[in-house]
C-alpha cells in the first residue's frame, strides 16, 4: 500500500515531497503537540486529521489533544470568536471564569505533555489560557489564531490578549488580521486536502447519486453555499441572491451547513434561515452531519456556482474547496476570501445580495467563461493553497524556533 | 572532466508581519524610510514564493498595490520596472522607491487613499537554506536534474543567488564560469533568462531548455 507522502506525490509532484523531507529532518527526536478545541467540525479539526498524520511520516513525533468544558465553556468561547471578529457582544465575569477554570482543568490533565512539548501550537482562543497556567514549559508555544481578527471588539481582544502576548510567537491567516503583539507573528494561510472525502475526485455516478437523494434537478441550474449556519455567513443574503436571480433565469440553491460541536449558535441560526425560506422548492437546506464529507465533495462539484457571501471570513477554506473543483466562486468581499477570489480570474467578490446575484446571472448567462473561471481557479489552489504547502510553511516555522530569529538560516545535512 | 562540483541547495520562506501598514501612498512612504530591510527582500522577491494570482503583471508587492488597491497607475509602473538587482544593496534600493514615491506625491494634488481592509501590510520573511545532499560535477547532467529539483531549490540559485554573488548572477553561472571559457555560450544563455514576468515552475523550465538546447545545440 502506498504511503500517504507517496498518495500526495501523485497529486502535487515528488519534489515538493522530497523538500518536505529535507526540511523534516532537523526536526526529527523534537517531540510538537497541537491543541484545539474540537476533534470534528470546522475548518481546524479537518486540518489536523490529516497534518498530524503527515508529520508522522515524515519523522517527527507529533501529537494532538483536545481540550473540553461545558455548555458555559463553549457558549463563552463562542463569544469571543463573535467579539474577535467585530461583534460588540461583552461576556460576563461569570462566563470567563469557566473559561478560565476549564483551561485549568485542560492544563492539569494534559500537563505532562505541555511541559514536556519542544513545541506546542495552540490553536484558536479556547484553549489559549493553557500557557498561563504552564509554568514549568520546556518548549516553544505558538498561539495560531485561524479567524478575522482585524477589527475585533476591544475589551473581549483586551482581556484575551493577556494570554497571547506571553506565546513565543502567534501565526495568523492574513496580514491584514495580525494584531499589534511584541513576539514575531508569522504568516501561513490555511489549505485543504486533496485527498482528504472532501476534495478527491469522485464518479459521475456517486454524485448523481448524492444530489437526486436531496431532490436536485440536474438539469437547472445549481448554486451552492456549504458553511456552518451562522449570521456572519450572510445565509440570508444568500437566499435574497436567489430570488433576485430566479426573477430571469430558472436557478436551484442548495444551503448546506454542519454543526461544529463547539458553535452553540448553530440551530438558533438555521431556523432563522428555515423560516426565511419558506417553502420554495428550489431551496434546499440540508442539515449534513460532520463527516458528511463525501456528500459536501458530490456537492460542490454538482453545483454550477459556489458562493461563499461571508460578510467575516477567516481564510474561507470552503472556497478553497470549491475553487479546487474547478468552480467559479462569488464570495463575500472579506478576509481570506479576497486572497482567493479574483474578479473574472476565479469568480466575483460582492458586497451585497444584489451585487452576488448580479454575478451568478453573468456567470449563467457565460458557461465558457464558467469555465475558464474553473480552469484558473484549480491550477491556482494546486500552486498554492494544498496541505502540503502549508506543512511546508509549519516545518519552515519550527526549524526557524529552533534555530533562532536569524533572518537567514543555513542548515548543514547531518555527517554520517 | 573538470573537478568542480554543483551542490544542489533548497530553501523555504517564511513569512513575517510587521505590523506596520499603509492606507495611502504618504503612508507607505513614511514607513518605507525605516522599514526592516528584509521587508524589501520580501516584496521585491518573496512574491515568487508566496501565493499570487496569474502571471505577475507588476514585479512587486508595492506595484501591485499600487495599482489594484490604490488605483494609482502612474506610481505602479513606475515601482514596477524598479530591477533590485542592480542596486549594490538593499539601501540603495530603498533610496530607489522612495525616490519615485516623493516625485509622484510631488505632483499628485491629493493623495488618494485606499478603502479600509486594503491597506499595503509590510511583511519581512525567514529563509531557512538547506542542503539536499546532491552535488554534481558535470554540467551536462543538470539537463535532466533541473526538473526534479523544487522550486525552492530555484528560487535559491537563481533568485536568491542575486543577492550574495558578484556581479548579481545566478549559482548556475558562476559554477560554469569555474570551468574557464568552456560554457561560456550557455553562462550567456542562463544570464539572459529574465526572472521578470514568470513563475517559478516558468523558470525551472526556462533553466532546462537553456542547458538542453546548448548540449543538444550541435547535434
Amino acid at each position: 500500500m502506498e504511503s500517504l507522502l507517496e498518495q500526495y506525490a501523485h497529486v502535487v509532484g515528488n519534489e515538493v515531497i522530497d523538500h518536505l523531507r529535507q526540511l523534516a529532518n532537523p526536526l526529527r527526536g523534537m517531540k510538537i503537540l497541537h491543541i484545539n478545541s474540537t476533534k470534528e467540525g470546522g475548518g481546524v479539526a479537518e486540518i489536523l486529521h490529516r497534518l498530524i498524520p503527515l508529520k508522522i511520516e515524515l519523522g517527527i513525533d507529533v501529537e494532538w489533544e483536545v481540550i473540553s468544558g461545558e455548555a458555559d465553556f463553549y457558549k463563552c468561547t463562542k463569544k469571543m470568536h463573535n467579539s474577535l471578529q467585530g461583534n460588540r457582544d461583552d461576556i460576563s465575569s461569570a462566563l470567563l471564569i469557566v473559561y478560565e477554570n476549564t483551561n485549568h482543568q485542560n492544563f492539569e490533565r494534559l500537563k505532562e505533555k505541555l511541559e514536556q512539548a519542544d513545541v506546542v501550537f495552540i490553536h484558536d482562543p479556547q484553549p489559549a489560557a493553557l500557557l498561563h497556567f504552564c509554568k514549568k514549559r520546556k518548549g516553544k508555544w505558538l498561539w495560531r489564531c485561524h479567524i478575522d481578527v482585524s477589527h475585533p471588539y476591544r475589551p473581549v481582544w483586551k482581556y484575551l490578549r493577556e494570554f497571547i502576548k506571553d506565546y513565543d510567537a502567534s501565526i495568523w491567516s492574513l496580514s491584514a488580521f495580525v494584531q499589534p503583539l511584541s513576539h514575531p507573528q508569522y504568516l501561513i494561510p490555511p489549505s485543504i486536502d486533496p485527498l482528504s472525502q472532501k476534495n478527491i475526485e469522485l464518479p459521475e455516478k456517486e454524485i448523481s447519486g448524492f444530489l437526486d437523494s436531496w431532490g436536485i434537478d440536474r438539469d437547472i441550474p445549481l448554486i451552492t453555499q456549504v458553511s456552518r449556519f451562522d449570521r456572519f455567513k450572510d445565509p440570508l443574503g444568500v437566499i435574497e441572491s436567489y430570488r433576485l436571480v430566479k426573477k430571469y433565469v430558472p436557478v436551484q440553491l442548495v444551503l448546506a451547513g454542519g454543526g461544529a460541536s463547539d458553535d452553540p449558535e448553530g440551530e438558533q441560526v438555521l431556523q432563522e434561515v428555515k423560516a426565511f425560506a419558506g417553502d420554495d422548492p428550489d431551496v434546499h437546506i440540508l442539515e449534513l452531519p460532520s463527516d458528511a464529507h463525501r456528500a459536501i465533495n458530490a456537492l460542490q462539484r454538482g453545483s454550477d456556482i459556489i458562493v461563499q457571501k461571508s460578510l467575516k471570513e477567516g481564510f474561507g477554506l470552503t472556497v478553497t474547496e470549491g475553487l479546487w473543483k474547478g468552480k467559479p466562486v462569488i464570495g463575500g468581499d472579506t478576509g481570506g476570501i479576497r486572497l482567493q477570489v479574483i474578479n473574472h480570474f476565479s469568480g466575483f467578490r460582492v458586497n451585497t445580495p444584489e451585487g452576488a446575484a448580479l454575478r451568478i446571472r453573468y456567470l449563467l448567462k457565460h458557461p465558457e467563461i464558467m469555465k475558464t473561471m474553473g480552469l484558473n481557479a484549480r491550477q491556482f489552489v494546486l500552486d498554492n493553497y494544498l496541505i502540503t504547502r502549508q506543512l511546508r510553511e509549519y516545518l519552515t516555522l519550527v526549524v526557524a524556533l529552533k534555530y533562532g530569529s536569524r533572518e537567514k538560516i543555513e542548515l548543514k545535512l547531518p555527517t554520517q | 572532466m573538470d573537478n568542480h562540483e554543483f551542490k544542489i541547495m533548497d530553501c523555504a520562506l517564511i513569512a513575517i508581519a510587521t505590523g506596520e501598514k499603509a492606507q495611502n501612498l504618504r503612508e507607505l512612504r513614511d514607513i518605507l524610510k525605516n522599514v526592516h530591510p528584509g521587508s524589501f527582500y520580501y516584496h521585491f522577491w518573496g512574491g515568487l514564493l508566496h501565493p499570487h494570482f496569474d502571471d505577475p503583471e507588476f514585479q512587486n508587492d508595492f506595484a501591485v498595490w499600487a495599482t489594484r488597491n490604490l488605483h494609482d497607475s502612474k506610481v505602479a509602473e513606475q515601482l514596477s520596472i524598479v530591477d533590485p538587482n542592480v542596486f549594490k544593496d538593499v539601501e540603495d534600493l530603498r533610496k530607489e522607491v522612495l525616490e519615485i514615491i516623493e516625485a509622484r506625491l510631488s505632483e499628485s494634488e491629493h493623495v488618494p487613499w485606499v478603502r479600509f481592509g486594503q491597506e499595503f501590510h509590510f511583511i519581512r520573511s525567514q529563509i531557512v537554506i538547506f542542503e539536499t545532499g546532491v552535488i554534481h560535477y558535470d554540467p551536462k547532467d543538470l539537463i535532466d536534474i533541473i526538473p526534479t529539483i523544487s522550486l525552492g531549490s530555484i528560487f535559491f540559485h537563481f533568485i536568491d543567488a542575486r543577492r550574495r554573488t558578484p556581479g548579481n548572477k545566478n549559482d548556475f553561472s558562476i559554477w560554469l564560469a569555474g570551468f574557464g571559457d568552456k560554457y561560456d555560450g550557455l553562462i550567456e544563455d542562463l544570464d539572459n533568462i529574465d526572472p521578470y514576468f514568470t513563475t517559478l515552475n516558468e523558470l525551472r523550465h526556462d533553466i532546462k531548455s537553456a542547458f538542453y538546447n546548448y548540449f543538444n545545440g550541435g547535434i
